[in-house]
């Protein structure tokens, strides 16, 4: 018995040693070679992340420099001016106007349409029809694909002066507005068109989340007698509390980074001391008029800066009060 | 017993009646800007701006529709549009599916410094001056390609499609795939291609709105108006200058009424063709946004 089962058994161990040597480096030679591929498959995400993020990051030198468009970023010329393009911003008279008109903006923004989505996404999941959930988000996400220069377009045409809002006004007896000429329209307008935009957008997360929660809960609740609107507290809003929280992190972090695309759009003479932000001052400073880059990079980056530490800030809060962080 | 159910469920009741109001109150505010629009792109320019047109079009006409018909500038524009996205839509395929793959896979070296090199541009860039110099730099200023290729990845897109990757493609049968012998190249285009309808269409729709959509590249990279987009120009005709919202009562007055029929116009005709697609995509990209939401 034990001598019949010796000799497979040695065999065994020696296939199992001829194995083990040839493992490591068949192994690797299988790994390059199943690698090799992902390498190509990766390279041109790789490649246009280098040219477009990493390559413009490096651009923000020329904000310590006396830099002159056409310069090269380094060479033998380059004038290294350290923090000055900053100093000269920080006493630029622009600057409170700009962080304040920057933050008001986005605070106010986050003040509703954070809470917003949440809320539409709760009230969907909440209908009794599915299919009327359903369509109901389909229509609400459908302003989401219209184009920030048509959007604007149409505030313009329904806010003009002779616009549907004013005709409605004066018949009702009130005078003529001119929205885009008033700088106390400014803000109301850009929120309220954003969130009438994006927030059947924003609520999809939400609702994906909340398709998620286990039904017995709710079953478990209605068991115990709970309303329909104490399920929603009780079931539904701890169930995406971790989505919320993430999604905070995120709006914190963009705090005073709202950009200038849509601004550019609604600015006026009229609304200009409201709505002139850090963005749009920046791409005015640097590409309109005679260009001074290297202090409107300054600029741009001491904003991306500004967002970078709120969203660390704002991590680390949610690391230490919750389970839920970004990282 | 039987009392307190009834009770709760006309409090219920209530509930969701507050709850059906409320969203067709809000369906309403959704809808009725877009109805408007397009009641007044049919109705007689005075009449809307009389404000006579509110819940009706009032002297149908469409005479707008022949004069927009006649403008070059928006049909040029309409063409540059169309060829700047499928190019950017093709692009971006090619760039985003196989790069969501490699990702996906725990084999794939250095998976953890790939995914910190693409994080990190999420949140710091360089922001807007910086890359407008390698923008010039890289000679591709008042090209189509500046239009292009900065648009062609977006690491949101990326990340979504490694997450649609990861849950929906049954690693058995890659393993399955790998034993008979099959290339990773072999395996990506004949077993995961097929199997990802979802996220390429999804993608395909990100990526083309959002080029539809855009214009400040354009505006800032491109000179020549021959190249412009439909968005560039629809700026032009439905922007207001600051000279045209300011001046005197009177001369706003004629340039509304001049103007105000071709912006209703222009509004429908730029946005129908990506409003008319969405219903048919929806139901795509909704489980692929889910895919990528409910993973980061």
């Amino acid at each position: 018995m034990e001598a019949t089962n010796r000799a497979p058994k040695e065999s065994l161990l020696s296939r199992q040693k001829a194995f083990l040597r040839m493992t490591p480096e068949s192994e690797k030679l299988r790994h390059l070679k199943e690698n090799l591929p992902f390498m190509i498959m990766l390279f041109p995400a790789v490649l246009v992340v280098f040219l477009f993020s990493y390559l413009p990051i490096y651009g923000i030198l020329i904000a310590f420099q006396d830099f002159v468009p056409g310069d090269k970023i380094l060479s033998d010329t380059t004038i290294w001016v350290g923090f000055e393009n900053f100093s000269r911003f920080f006493n630029d008279p622009q600057f409170w106007p700009l962080m304040k008109n920057t933050f008001l903006l986005c605070i106010y923004g986050f003040i509703i349409g954070f809470p917003l989505p949440i809320i539409m996404a709760l009230m969907l999941n909440a209908l009794k029809s599915r299919k009327m959930s359903k369509t109901l988000h389909t229509i609400f996400i459908a302003p989401h694909f219209i184009s920030l220069v048509v959007l604007v377009g149409m505030l313009q045409l329904f806010f003009g002066r002779y616009g549907l809002v004013n005709n409605i006004a004066v018949s009702l007896g009130g005078e003529r507005i001119s929205y885009f000429l008033e700088a106390s329209a400014f803000r109301p307008l850009y929120i309220l068109s954003s969130n009438w935009q994006d927030f059947g957008w924003s609520s999809v997360i939400y609702i994906a989340a909340l398709a998620n929660v286990d039904h017995e809960q709710h079953e478990a609740a209605i068991l115990d007698g709970a309303t329909r609107f104490q399920r929603i507290i009780h079931v539904d809003l701890p169930a995406i509390m971790p989505m919320v929280s993430v999604m905070l992190i995120m709006s914190i972090g963009g705090l005073m980074g709202v950009g200038y695309e849509k601004a550019l759009l609604m600015q006026t003479d009229g609304n200009l001391a409201v709505s002139e932000l850090i963005s749009t001052y920046v791409y005015k400073r640097g590409l309109t008029g005679v260009p001074d880059q290297a202090y409107a990079t300054a600029i741009g980056s001491f904003n991306s800066l500004i967002n970078l530490v709120l969203l660390i800030i704002a991590n680390t809060m949610a690391r230490k009060f919750s389970e839920n962080s970004l990282w | 017993m039987k009392q307190k159910d009834l009770k709760d469920t006309l409090g219920d009741k209530i509930f969701y009646a507050i709850i059906e109001v409320f969203l067709v109150l809000v369906t309403l505010v959704i809808l009725y800007p877009l109805y408007f629009v397009i009641i007044a792109s049919i109705s007689d320019p005075d009449a809307v701006l009389s404000g006579k047109v509110i819940l009706y079009p009032v002297q149908i006409t469409f005479s707008g529709y022949a004069k927009i018909m006649e403008r070059q500038d928006v049909w040029r524009g309409y063409l540059n549009t169309i060829i700047y996205t499928a190019l950017t839509v093709i692009l971006s395929l090619v760039v985003t599916i196989p790069a969501g793959w490699a990702l996906s896979r725990k084999t794939l070296l250095g998976r953890k410094t790939f995914m910190i090199y693409f994080i990190i541009p999420m949140f710091f860039g360089g922001g807007l001056i910086p890359f407008y110099n390698v923008m010039s730099s890289l000679r591709l200023n008042n090209t189509m390609w500046a239009v292009i290729l900065p648009s062609i990845l977006s690491v949101w897109n990326l990340f979504m499609t490694k997450a649609f990757f990861q849950s929906s493609i049954n690693s058995s049968l890659i393993e399955a795939a790998k034993i008979d012998g099959a290339g990773q190249f072999r395996i990506f285009f004949s077993i995961v291609i097929p199997l990802s309808k979802a996220i390429i269409a999804t993608m395909a729709l990100y990526y083309g709105v959002g080029q539809w959509n855009s214009y400040f590249n354009a505006m800032i990279f491109l000179r020549d108006e021959s190249m412009y987009p439909l968005q560039l120009v629809l700026k032009e005709i439905l922007i207001a200058t600051e000279s045209t919202v300011g001046g005197s009562g009177e001369t706003i007055l004629e340039q509304y009424r001049l103007a105000n029929q071709i912006k209703y116009i222009s509004v429908i005709v730029s946005s129908l063709p990506i409003l008319m697609l969405y219903p048919f995509v929806q139901k795509y990209f909704a489980q692929g946004i889910m895919i990528g939401s409910l993973k980061n």
